[in-house]
Order: C-alpha cells, then sequence, then structure tokens
C-alpha cells in the first residue's frame, strides 16, 4: 500500500479541506481575524466544488444563512472568532430549537471584548454551556493538532445530522495559524438520503414541512425541551478524549485543545525526570469526559487543570470528581503565548500537593 | 327565501381555518394576495416560505407550504441560505415593518443588492402590531404610539422610512412596488403585483419586492373602517402607491 498523500496547510485550510470532504455544500463567512483563511479558501474552493459561497454582510447574517441552508438538509457551515461568535449566539440558540445541523467553526481569539487576535480559550463557557438563550447544547469538538482540525470538522458533519444538532467545533489562533502535515482522507459510504425525510425542498406529493422553535401551545415548549434534553442525554455516547500516561500517573493534568498538545509536552518532559504525571485532554467538551475524569478520580489521583483563561472548564472537571476531589487550577493568562516551560513548575508544585 | 352564492374559493394554498387577526387587519388580506398568486403560477409544491416575527409568524398556520420561522429581521438571511441550498425552489419572506425596516434593515438591504432571486412581502402597518403598537420605522409624524404617547416627533424621532423607493435604488433589484389593500381597486393592483413579484422569480430576474400598506385597527384605537380610511387621508400621501423599479419595464422603453 502507498503511504496517504500528506499536505502541509495551517488549521484553517485543514478546516476548510474537512469540510470540503464532508461534503459541504454551502458556507457564509464573514472576515474577522484570526480565522480569515477560511472564507478566503472556500471563497475559490467551494465554487470549484460545486457548492455556494456567500461572504455576508455581517456575523448575524452567516448564521443565519447557515440556518436557513441547514433547514434544507444539506450539509452547510459558518466560521468566525470570538466576538463575531457572540454575535452569532441568536441563530445558534433557534437552530438548536427548530433541531438544524449547521455546523459553526470557532478560531477562538482572546476577549472580553476586542481582546486581542491571539489564541485564548476563552470562549469555553460560551461554547459548552449553550451561549445564546434558552436550555440547549451544541456538540463541541476541540482539536489539538491541525490533523485533528481536518477530522474533527469531518465529525461535526456526521454528529450534527445524526443529532439533527448544531455542532461547534472550537479551535483556537494557534491551531488556525500553526501549520503541520495533514493527511487529507474522504469520508465514505454517505447516507445518500441524507436530510430529505425533514428538510425544506418544497411539499411535492406530502404534506408540508415546518421547522420552527416557537411552542405555545399549552404544555408544548415543555414538551420541546423534554426532547432536547433526551437528545442531549444521547449526545454522552459520544464522548472522547485523549489519555496519556495516566495509569500510573500520581497527578493528572486535564487542559484541552491546544493547552492540551502543549501540556502533552510537559508532560513527556517530566516523564523523563521520573515524574508520575499524565495528561487527559478532553476532545468533546460537550458531551464532556466527566466519567473517565471520576474514574481517575477514584483511584487517589490528584488534578490540575490548565487553561488559556481564567478558569472555565475547571469548573467542570472539578463537577466530574466533587465526590471523591478537587482540582488545582493553572491559568495560561490570555494574551501570552503558551510554551511548554510554562506548565512545568505549576505541575510540579501540584504534584507535591 | 335566500340562496348561498359562493363567489369565490380557497386558493389551494390557502388554509380553509379562521385567522388569529384582528378584526379589520389586512394580514388577512394580504395573506390570500400571496396564496393566490403562489397557486395561479403553480408554484404550491416548489414554495418554501420564509417567516417572520411579529402578529404575521402563524403564516404558517395559513399558508400550506413548506415553511421555516426566523429570528427578528432575520428573514432575508435565512431566505438567502435556503435559495442557495435550493437554487429550484421559489423562496419568499413575509415581514412587518418593525421587523423589515428596523431590527432587519441590514439583512433586507443585503439580500436586495446582491440580487437574491428570492421574493419578499412587505406589510406596513406602521406600528409594531404584535407588541402592543410601539412606534416602528415607519409610524408617521404626529402618530401616537406606546413608546410616543405624544405623537412621532420629526425632532426627535427622525422621519419615517419609505423602504420600496431605497430598495428600488439597489442594484440587484428586479422589482419594488408599493400597493395597498383598503379598497377593490387597490386590491386588484396588488393581485397583479404580488403576482409579478413571484412571476419575476420564477424568470430569475433577482430580488423582487412588495410593500404593502396595511391597516392595525387595534393599535390604532381604530374600528376597521376608520383604519381602512386612514390608509387612503394619511399613509398614501407620505407612502405614495406605484411601481419603484421594473427591469422588464425598462427594456420595453
Amino acid at each position: 500500500m502507498s503511504t496517504p498523500k500528506r499536505i502541509f496547510v495551517k488549521g484553517n485550510e485543514a478546516i476548510s479541506r474537512g469540510a470540503l470532504a464532508a461534503g459541504m455544500r454551502c458556507f457564509f463567512g464573514y472576515p474577522i481575524t484570526p480565522q480569515n483563511d477560511i472564507p478566503e479558501f472556500l471563497s475559490q474552493a467551494l465554487p470549484e466544488a460545486g457548492g455556494e459561497f456567500v461572504q455576508a454582510e455581517s456575523e448575524v447574517a452567516a448564521a443565519n444563512m447557515l440556518m436557513g441552508a441547514a433547514a434544507c438538509g444539506i450539509r452547510a457551515m459558518t466560521s468566525s472568532s470570538s466576538p463575531g461568535m457572540s454575535l452569532k449566539q441568536e441563530a445558534i440558540s433557534y437552530m438548536a430549537g427548530s433541531e438544524i445541523p449547521g455546523v459553526i467553526v470557532n478560531v477562538s481569539r482572546g476577549g472580553p471584548g476586542l481582546g486581542d487576535i491571539g489564541p485564548s480559550q476563552g470562549d469555553y463557557f460560551q461554547s459548552v454551556k449553550g451561549g445564546g438563550h434558552g436550555d440547549y447544547k451544541l456538540l463541541v469538538l476541540a482539536p489539538g493538532t491541525v490533523q485533528e482540525a481536518y477530522d474533527l470538522t469531518i465529525k461535526a458533519f456526521d454528529l450534527a445530522f445524526k443529532y439533527r444538532n448544531p455542532v461547534l467545533v472550537l479551535a483556537d489562533a494557534i491551531i488556525g495559524q500553526m501549520k503541520e502535515p495533514v493527511v487529507p482522507w474522504v469520508p465514505e459510504n454517505r447516507d445518500p438520503a441524507e436530510g430529505q425525510d425533514w428538510g425544506l425542498q418544497g411539499a411535492v406529493n406530502r404534506p408540508p414541512r415546518l421547522i420552527k422553535s416557537l411552542f405555545l401551545d399549552d404544555g408544548a415548549l415543555a414538551g420541546q425541551n423534554l426532547k432536547l434534553q433526551a437528545k442531549y442525554q444521547a449526545m454522552q455516547a459520544e464522548v472522547d478524549q485523549e489519555l496519556f500516561l495516566t495509569e500510573d500517573a500520581e497527578l493528572i493534568v486535564v487542559a484541552f485543545g491546544s493547552i492540551g498538545r502543549i501540556a502533552k509536552s510537559t508532560v513527556r518532559k517530566l516523564r523523563a525526570q521520573g515524574k508520575k504525571v499524565g495528561l487527559v485532554r478532553p476532545i468533546t467538551l460537550f458531551p464532556f469526559p466527566s466519567d473517565v475524569l471520576l474514574g481517575l478520580a477514584k483511584q487517589g489521583k490528584r488534578f490540575l487543570t490548565i487553561e488559556h483563561n481564567m478558569g472555565q472548564m475547571v469548573e467542570d472537571v472539578r463537577l466530574a470528581i466533587r465526590t471523591v476531589a478537587d482540582s488545582a487550577f493553572h491559568a495560561q493568562l490570555p494574551g501570552n503565548l503558551p510554551t511548554p516551560d510554562d506548565f512545568e513548575e505549576p505541575i510540579l508544585k501540584a504534584l507535591e500537593g | 327565501m335566500t340562496q348561498e352564492i359562493r363567489v369565490t374559493n380557497y386558493p389551494e394554498v390557502l388554509t380553509d381555518r379562521p385567522t388569529h387577526y384582528c378584526p379589520g387587519c389586512h394580514h388577512g388580506t394580504a395573506h390570500r394576495l400571496v396564496a393566490e398568486a403562489i397557486t395561479d403560477l403553480g408554484l404550491v409544491d416548489k414554495s418554501i416560505l420564509i417567516g417572520s416575527i411579529g402578529c404575521s409568524v402563524f403564516i404558517y398556520n395559513y399558508l400550506s407550504l413548506d415553511a421555516i420561522e426566523s429570528p427578528h429581521g432575520r428573514a432575508p438571511a435565512v431566505a438567502t441560505g435556503v435559495k442557495r441550498a435550493r437554487p429550484d425552489k421559489i423562496v419568499f419572506t413575509y415581514q412587518g415593518d418593525g421587523d423589515l425596516a428596523s431590527i432587519g434593515m441590514a439583512e433586507i438591504m443585503h439580500c436586495a443588492n446582491r440580487g437574491e432571486n428570492i421574493t419578499t412581502i412587505f406589510v406596513n402597518n406602521t406600528v409594531y402590531g404584535m407588541t402592543g403598537g410601539q412606534m416602528a420605522p415607519t409610524t408617521l409624524v404626529g402618530q401616537k404610539t406606546t413608546t410616543c404617547p405624544g405623537g412621532r416627533c420629526r425632532e426627535n424621532e427622525g422621519m419615517p422610512i419609505r423602504m420600496t423607493e431605497i430598495i428600488a435604488s439597489l442594484g440587484g433589484v428586479a422589482y419594488a412596488e408599493r400597493v395597498a389593500v383598503n379598497n377593490v381597486k387597490n386590491i386588484m393592483k396588488a393581485k397583479k403585483a404580488v403576482t409579478k413579484a413571484f412571476e419575476y422569480q420564477t424568470k430569475e430576474l433577482g430580488f423582487s419586492f412588495v410593500e404593502i400598506l396595511a391597516t392595525c385597527p387595534t393599535n390604532w384605537h381604530m374600528t376597521p373602517l376608520q383604519a381602512n380610511k386612514r390608509v387612503e387621508t394619511e399613509m398614501i400621501p407620505y407612502f405614495p402607491l406605484g411601481n419603484f423599479k421594473d427591469v422588464l419595464a425598462k427594456e420595453e422603453k
């Protein structure tokens, strides 16, 4: 068997190529750093592949265009970065309420406000706790490498249609702007009838279809919320994480995305010095790998959560292990680019307890 | 002895059920014009309705079509997504004046300017109806509403926005007309305009727009007859009826 051809691309391009490989038909973009490579790449590549590219007049419009396209039962996507994500939340809430399977990419940057254009994980709460109004969840996938950005973008489309729910790919400026080798692949055996049984297409020889999130009749909204919650419960089956040297570890470092990748280097270095540390890198942020963390906590391990923010995922870590343990926290301040050395001291300190 | 004579029937798209609209409201007439146009042009099984927020949010109860509900003002963006995904379908939005001319101003302007091949039916009754009669961007100067109890004041709130004139000035627009449905003559003209707007979409000529001047007797604190009269005496003088853009008419000249 010949070696698959590798390409050397930025994470933003990997996400774009992953979306094309997944069969995306429509993309709606708006300029914001550090995700601009995505609309720029797709403005040419998507029409060449027979799809539709629209540069929307605003983040709000881009998200609503995504809602319209995805409501037709086709694969569609929008991308943005943190301040733009705040603007998209209205449509995302409607999509969750109306059960529309769009894919949204956030190449996040520092905040609050205009923040900076560097990497940050300050959008964790917004991503996993809903973000817009009402009780809803997105499936949230957090790539730690450029290859994973490609892979998870494909997976995002599959999950969106599996659950008829919006899916968020949460990357950051490091993943988006970093070049790495990627082995591209195209998923096989896609269901040709995907979205045909519920999408908008004109009522030909069948009753009309209605896609909405307004439920005024007595008990109707309660019923819709119960239905959504059951779906979010079923999504627990999709939980995914990377475990690195956790078996004999005394201290578990919990970190996601690019920070998980950097922390892995620190863990590897400390292992070479004989320090018993390991890493859990959540790949799905919702559903969160709570059971895995609780299992490790029950073995008597200690925890340190490292994030590129002031402390967000650490709340979910503590919630997961609360009956038996607690987690220390190290904040990599937004605005600073982290290196593996930055995490050495906090990990050693947590290991000493 | 009385004899029942049926003078008209329900167009295929219009459902035979009572509406939630107040007595004297023009939404029912506007719905019927849309239903007749879609039925007459044979577009029933290929039309997709993009609803909006306001009294007409329930339009999907009255038009038997594939439909989606959009956030306040965003119908033209949602319609853009639907049309790009299904370019062979007839896609239209139905929006009120608060929805289209205030919170949704950016979406309608850019959708029209891109020349999205969709149709927008814009119902202008000079108030936010569903929320209880607040001031809209189309509220006439001097008109009293719950948020301008002393009457709209030019110095403080500016002048009412004439949407059809603005839309007609944009490059991607194939057809823009303002109509009223306050009497039979105007209804017949309105029917022609609505039908033409959908027809232009079938010909893929670009964005088509029909503004329908409408009553809101409840929030105007008027009887249906008084409200109908107000359309004639107050609205039409400020919002003149007629065609403001027709790409085919231009070619004929």
